[in-house]
């Protein structure tokens, strides 16, 4: 049923030889059923095409928001030119939040929580991508690492005084009154929202220099406290 | 209020006849005083931050004689046709609607027993605690030949405004195939990179008008800020067009001849058709004057910004000597937020946070082709001390040049709004 399976395989008899084995190896045709999260929106296959989303065929090694003719958000084309390349990382940091590595992307879809059902679904993937120079080394079965922010971080409660002078550091670039000419605008996000976009940066999930350097100083508090201020600013 | 801080606004709108410096020592009764000199980079903002953080219980008076600032950061980009100079220019309209006393008028001393400001146009103002931000002033002597009254045959558009415009207009009146030459000052200068981004606009503007033309850069320094990023940008979109001479050429001795319009470099006499000259800088004289300098610059403490000589002066900006922080727009706006939280904390008990530095420099080199260079500070008992940083890489592709280009507009619109509403 699964066109290309074979070739999987085939890789997969190659990297076994290699040090990074997959402690979670993905199964394509369990991703294959869990894909129907996903049909709604993608297309993936010899026929596909753009719909609500962007056809995924060959999404590994793909530059995000690289399909021409598609009409990405801004946050995502700002992902495609900050460097975001989907591979094993970003992809499955991607699927388990979108908006920690795309805050405000289009895709509205909750996130898969389980690394198995990511890993799956990414072994599905990989078989429409086919191009072995592509496709790094063992990226569709490399281990899933855990981006999805702690919730003990997410429950601090942040101090929105210390966030409001933490914050005069970032109205140099970020524009109190949410303006976003060449740089986005982070005013009245969800707390949430907030925090795991930080921590994103935080851990170089997400690409930026200076946001990761920003974000690289602030501890676990300040985030929160950051997040506690912005939200109130009208 | 007692008084009608209606009369003291630096709004240009506001009646210039009301303006009557005696008067401001009456906004003394009862509340802490703050005076700020200088309403660029650094003043402004702490003077803004102060005024809207203290809620109406510090009085803030700013000192700045000009009605408009116009920004040094984006005056190269003017330079090359990238932005209008009324884009540049920002008023005070906004900090004197948040409370801030907007005084046009020039520092001419500090009585540091009395506690006073004197001001060029007769009166003093008392303070509690005084942040100077004159931003820079030329080191008499520096390059041979110069001195400011040759600042209109050979300008140095290191303020911005009217000799930016200037510059601008001899680059453009050069004759076809004619000589640009610009002598670089030695470190340390204000916006380590702005020579060079301002050689990369000449270029920029030459090449359109002017392509057979040729730059000469005499620079006192071996290397300098961005260099491999520069060369590279200049190698691909000036071929040809740009000579750089550094130190071990000769380019630290130099001499010029404004009548003549001649530049002497190593002892070789070149005819030039327009001539930038960036002097050695040194802290704006108010600073000296206060007796807060040792040598050109201000000592601080990181913590605070407050001076090593006098613990109720604070210097800002371009004018102080911190530390690894280099003398910027983004620099002197980051110190300011630090100190206006102390200054603060001082005066009113509110609480105060540990000092955080950054900055972030952005140079264009030709059309969407945008660098930058960035880091963090701490302050540490002997200085303000880098953390982290980072820095654009050569060879990188054009959609992120073009990003980084956009992003330093987006940064224009923010700090400008940060710094004057
Ligand atoms: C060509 C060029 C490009 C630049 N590009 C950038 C850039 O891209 N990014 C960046 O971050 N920085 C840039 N800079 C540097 C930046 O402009 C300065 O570092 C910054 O303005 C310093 O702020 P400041 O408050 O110390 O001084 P200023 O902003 O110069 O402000 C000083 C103010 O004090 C006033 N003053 C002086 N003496 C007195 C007195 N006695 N009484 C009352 N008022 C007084 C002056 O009128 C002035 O308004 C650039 C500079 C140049 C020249
Ligand atoms: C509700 C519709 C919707 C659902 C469901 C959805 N997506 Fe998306 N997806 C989109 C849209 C719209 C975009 C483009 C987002 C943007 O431009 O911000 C997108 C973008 C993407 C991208 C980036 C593509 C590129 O070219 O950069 C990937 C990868 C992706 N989706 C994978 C998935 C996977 C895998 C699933 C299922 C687990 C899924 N999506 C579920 C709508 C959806
Ligand atoms: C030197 C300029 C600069 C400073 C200072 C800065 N930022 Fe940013 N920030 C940016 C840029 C540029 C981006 C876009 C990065 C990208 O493309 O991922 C960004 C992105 C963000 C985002 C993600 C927005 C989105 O829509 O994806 C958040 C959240 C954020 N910044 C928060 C902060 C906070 C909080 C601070 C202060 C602690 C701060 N920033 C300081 C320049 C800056």
């Amino acid at each position: 049923m699964i066109r290309g399976l074979h070739r999987l395989l085939v890789f997969a008899t190659m990297f076994v030889a290699g040090a990074a084995l997959s402690d979670v190896p993905g199964d394509p045709d369990r991703g294959a059923t869990i894909f129907s999260k996903c049909k709604g929106c993608h297309q993936v296959g010899p026929d596909a095409v753009n719909r609500i989303g962007p056809h995924l065929n060959g999404i590994f090694g793909r530059p995000a928001a690289s399909i021409a003719g598609f009409a990405y958000s801004k946050p995502m084309k700002r992902a495609g030119s900050d460097g975001v390349v989907w591979t094993h990382e970003t992809l499955d940091g991607f699927l388990e939040n979108p908006k920690a590595l795309v805050s405000g992307t289009r895709m509205s879809f909750r996130g898969l929580s389980d690394p198995q059902d990511r890993a799956d679904i990414m072994a599905y993937l990989r078989v429409y991508s086919d191009d072995p120079s592509n496709i790094p080394e063992a990226e569709p079965t490399a281990r899933a690492t855990d981006h999805n922010v702690d919730p003990a971080i997410l429950a601090i409660q942040g101090d929105p005084e210390y966030g409001e002078y933490l914050s005069s550091e970032c109205k140099t670039c970020h524009q109190r009154d949410g303006g976003d000419d060449g740089i986005p605008s982070i005013t009245l996000w969800p707390e949430e929202d907030f925090v795991v976009a930080m921590q994103a940066y935080k851990r170089k999930l997400r690409p930026h220099p200076v946001m990761q350097m920003m974000a690289g100083r602030l501890s676990d508090e300040e985030i929160a406290a950051l997040a506690a201020y912005f939200k109130t600013l009208e | 209020m007692t008084f009608n801080r209606r009369a003291f606004i630096g709004s240009a709108t506001a009646a210039t006849a009301a303006l009557s410096s005696p008067m401001v020592m009456a906004a003394g009764a009862g509340k802490p005083n703050v005076v700020v000199v200088g309403g660029g980079a650094g003043g402004a903002t702490a003077a803004r931050y102060i005024a809207k953080d203290s809620k109406g219980a510090i009085n803030v008076t700013l000192i700045e004689p000009t009605r408009v600032y116009y920004t040094c950061f984006f005056s190269n980009l003017y330079i090359g046709g990238y932005r209008e100079m009324a884009s540049l220019g920002h008023s005070y309209g906004t900090l004197a609607t948040e409370g801030v006393n907007v005084v046009h008028d020039w520092a001419i001393g500090v009585d540091r027993d009395a506690k006073t400001v004197s001001l060029a146009g007769g009166g003093t103002v008392p303070y509690d605690k005084l942040i100077l931000s004159p931003g820079i002033d030329f080191v008499d002597g520096a390059v041979e030949g110069w001195d400011l009254s040759a600042q209109n045959a050979m300008p140095h558009a290191y303020k911005a405004g009217s000799q930016t415009e200037l510059l601008k207009a001899q680059i453009e009146a050069m004759p076809a195939g004619g000589t640009f030459a610009m002598v670089a000052p030695p470190n340390p200068y204000r916006c380590p990179p702005g020579p060079y981004e301002r050689v990369s606009m000449v270029a920029h503007l030459l090449k359109e008008k002017n392509p057979t033309a040729k730059i000469i850069v005499a620079d006192p320094k071996a290397k300098f800020s961005k260099m491999a990023l520069f060369q590279e940008g200049w190698a691909n979109h000036y071929e040809g067009m740009v000579d750089w001479i550094g130190e071990e050429f000769g380019g630290g001795n130099v001499s010029v001849d404004p009548d003549a319009m001649t530049v002497t470099i190593d002892g070789e006499v070149t005819k030039v058709d327009a001539c930038n000259v960036i002097p050695a800088m040194k802290a704006g004289r108010i600073a000296e004057l206060a007796g807060v300098t040792d040598g050109n610059w201000a000592p601080v403490n990181g913590a605070d910004m407050s001076t090593k000589a006098d613990a109720d002066i604070y210097v800002l900006g371009d004018s102080c000597q911190q530390g690894d922080m280099p003398k910027s727009g983004f620099s002197a706006n980051s110190q300011a937020k630090v100190c206006a939280n102390a200054v603060r904390g001082a005066l009113t008990g509110s609480k105060v946070f540990p000092a955080k530095f950054s900055n972030t420099c952005w140079s264009l080199i030709d059309t969407d082709d945008g660098v930058k260079v960035g880091a963090t500070y701490e302050a540490t008992p002997e200085k303000i001390a880098k953390v982290d940083g980072f820095i654009s890489q050569t060879g990188e592709t054009s959609v992120v040049r073009k990003a980084t280009y956009e992003e330093s507009v987006g940064w224009y619109a923010g700090i400008t709004a940060d710094i004057f509403g």
